[in-house]
């Protein structure tokens, strides 16, 4: 084996990775729309009138936290098939992915909800507004702004982990530099390069955030 | 027997029949009874602590009371006929009770997000059915009626104490109540702002058919405003009558004390 860095494997390897790239990121941004829209659902469900549901929400999302992703992928992908329902594994990936950070956004939301002050919920009951256009009109604007960098976290954290989908087969970047790896006997080049892709997207992902925080905290700073 | 025709007109735009509310072990309002006419101003005082706010806030549906009826024009607010008797109000009930009244709060509750106009479109819109051009041109007659037509497109924190508090009046007229109730409005202020939120409330009282309650401290406003002055203490109305007479013989031992520590602070 060399152990050499070979500048020919590279720029052999950079288009199939290139690829593969657009697996993880795809995998990332729709992980990451389902948790946002399973993390809302979660948070309002802990705040429900019905203690039922608002029991069942807490213990959902306690539940989820408390279990490491990658078992939740496997029971996804390996398990549900005994319950008569088989899912391809990008799916079952999401849906993982989803669920999980989907709990860990739910309390985000829940804080950010918690923070808006009581007499912006009373002064849309003395307005007669409805809790529907209550919470999207007056709550979840103000609620949101302030928890952008949070939920931003959790996106690059999210971002990282979808190497773990490589555990069911998704072809995405870890999973293709191993196959390249065991294919060529040279694991340094794909891994280093997997390895930057990620260094270089979670950066850029930052710096978006914080652009977009700024842009945010102009409109939602001031508060009577 | 036949009903005369002045029963109507007699019936109370507000009505509190044996209201009791408590926090735990605290009694805020011991079975309170009291008629407020239809256009009447009535002006709520007494020390902190007596369940002057209280009356606000389950009037306007905020807080549940424990015990009693509250009546907005002859019907229940808090209660809902059901077969022979009445039943706690049902969410739905409440928003078209809630429908009649509106509420200026202490510390004007204004949406951050939203400019003075938009605050004023809200409701109206996603309540009335409002469509944007008539809810826009009926919130920009408020803010003008209210001193602030330069400051439609201004967001609350661009605008002073005693302006927030206008677009708030402003707010809360946009829904069309027939019952306004000022919740202690100029404690937040600063004392040169306050002539300029209650000359609003003063020509609103001239100008309109409003039936009006105000919890406040300002006594001077109060002699001048009201009807009717209400002095409140443990949660029950301890003294009642004209601003001249309450004000200038009061007859209870609190009113006493209370109109006494007041004008020493002054």
């Amino acid at each position: 084996m060399n152990a050499h860095w070979d500048w020919n494997y590279v720029h052999e390897i950079l288009p199939i990775l290139g690829e593969a790239a657009l697996i993880t990121l795809q995998a990332t941004l729709l992980g990451f729309a389902l948790a946002l829209v399973i993390g809302l659902v979660l948070a309002v469900c802990r705040m429900a009138a019905n203690p039922l549901v608002r029991h069942a929400a807490a213990a959902v999302v306690e539940f989820i936290r408390s279990t490491p992703l990658l078992i939740q992928i496997f029971f996804l992908y390996y398990g549900l098939p005994e319950f008569g329902l088989a899912l391809d594994a990008m799916l079952a990936g999401l849906i993982a992915i989803g669920l999980h950070y989907g709990a860990y956004c739910a309390e985000v939301y829940r804080a950010g909800i918690d923070n808006v002050p009581r007499g912006q919920w009373e002064a849309a009951a003395a307005l007669n507004l409805p809790p529907q256009a209550t919470f999207r009109r007056i709550i979840l604007p103000q609620a949101i702004p302030p928890i952008v960098p949070a939920l931003g976290n959790y996106l690059v954290a999210l971002f990282k982990e979808t190497p773990l989908l490589s555990a069911i087969g998704v072809l995405e970047l870890m999973q293709t530099a191993k196959i390249l790896g065991s294919e060529s006997f040279q694991y340094t080049e794909p891994i280093t390069l997997v390895g930057l892709y990620f260094l270089v997207f979670s950066l850029l992902a930052s710096a978006l955030i914080r652009l977009l925080e700024r842009r945010l905290g102009v409109r939602a700073a001031p508060r009577s | 027997m036949n009903e005369s025709p002045a029963s109507s007109s007699e019936t109370p735009m507000v009505r509190f029949e044996r209201v009791s509310k408590r926090y735990g072990a605290l009694t805020v309002l011991d079975q309170l009874d009291l008629d407020v006419a239809s256009g009447e101003k009535v002006a709520i005082i007494g020390p902190s602590g007596s369940g002057k706010t209280t009356v606000l806030r389950v009037l306007m549906a905020l807080e549940r009371i424990d015990d009693g009826v509250i009546h907005i024009d002859g019907e229940p607010l808090t209660h809902m006929p059901q077969g022979d008797g009445l039943v706690p109000a049902d969410a739905r009930h409440l928003r078209k009770m809630r429908s009649h009244i509106g509420m200026v709060f202490q510390h004007f509750n204004l949406f951050p997000h939203m400019s003075a106009v938009q605050n004023c479109m809200e409701a109206p819109m996603s309540v009335l059915g409002l469509g944007k051009e008539e809810a826009h041109t009926r919130a920009a007659e408020l803010l003008t009626m209210v001193g602030l037509a330069d400051k439609l497109d201004h967001h609350p924190a661009q605008l002073s104490g005693g302006q927030q508090q206008r677009v708030a009046i402003a707010r809360a007229l946009a829904m069309r109540p027939r019952v306004m109730l000022f919740d202690e409005v100029t404690s937040a202020l600063d004392p040169e702002l306050c002539g300029e939120v209650l000359n609003v409330i003063r020509e609103l009282g001239s100008a309109h058919q409003l039936t009006m309650l105000m919890v406040t401290h300002q006594m001077g406003f109060a002699r001048e405003f009201a009807d009717r002055v209400c002095f409140f203490d443990a949660g029950r109305i301890a003294e009642q009558g004209s601003p001249e007479e309450l004000f200038g013989n009061p007859q209870h031992e609190r009113t006493q004390q209370f109109l006494r520590a007041v004008m020493e602070a002054i």
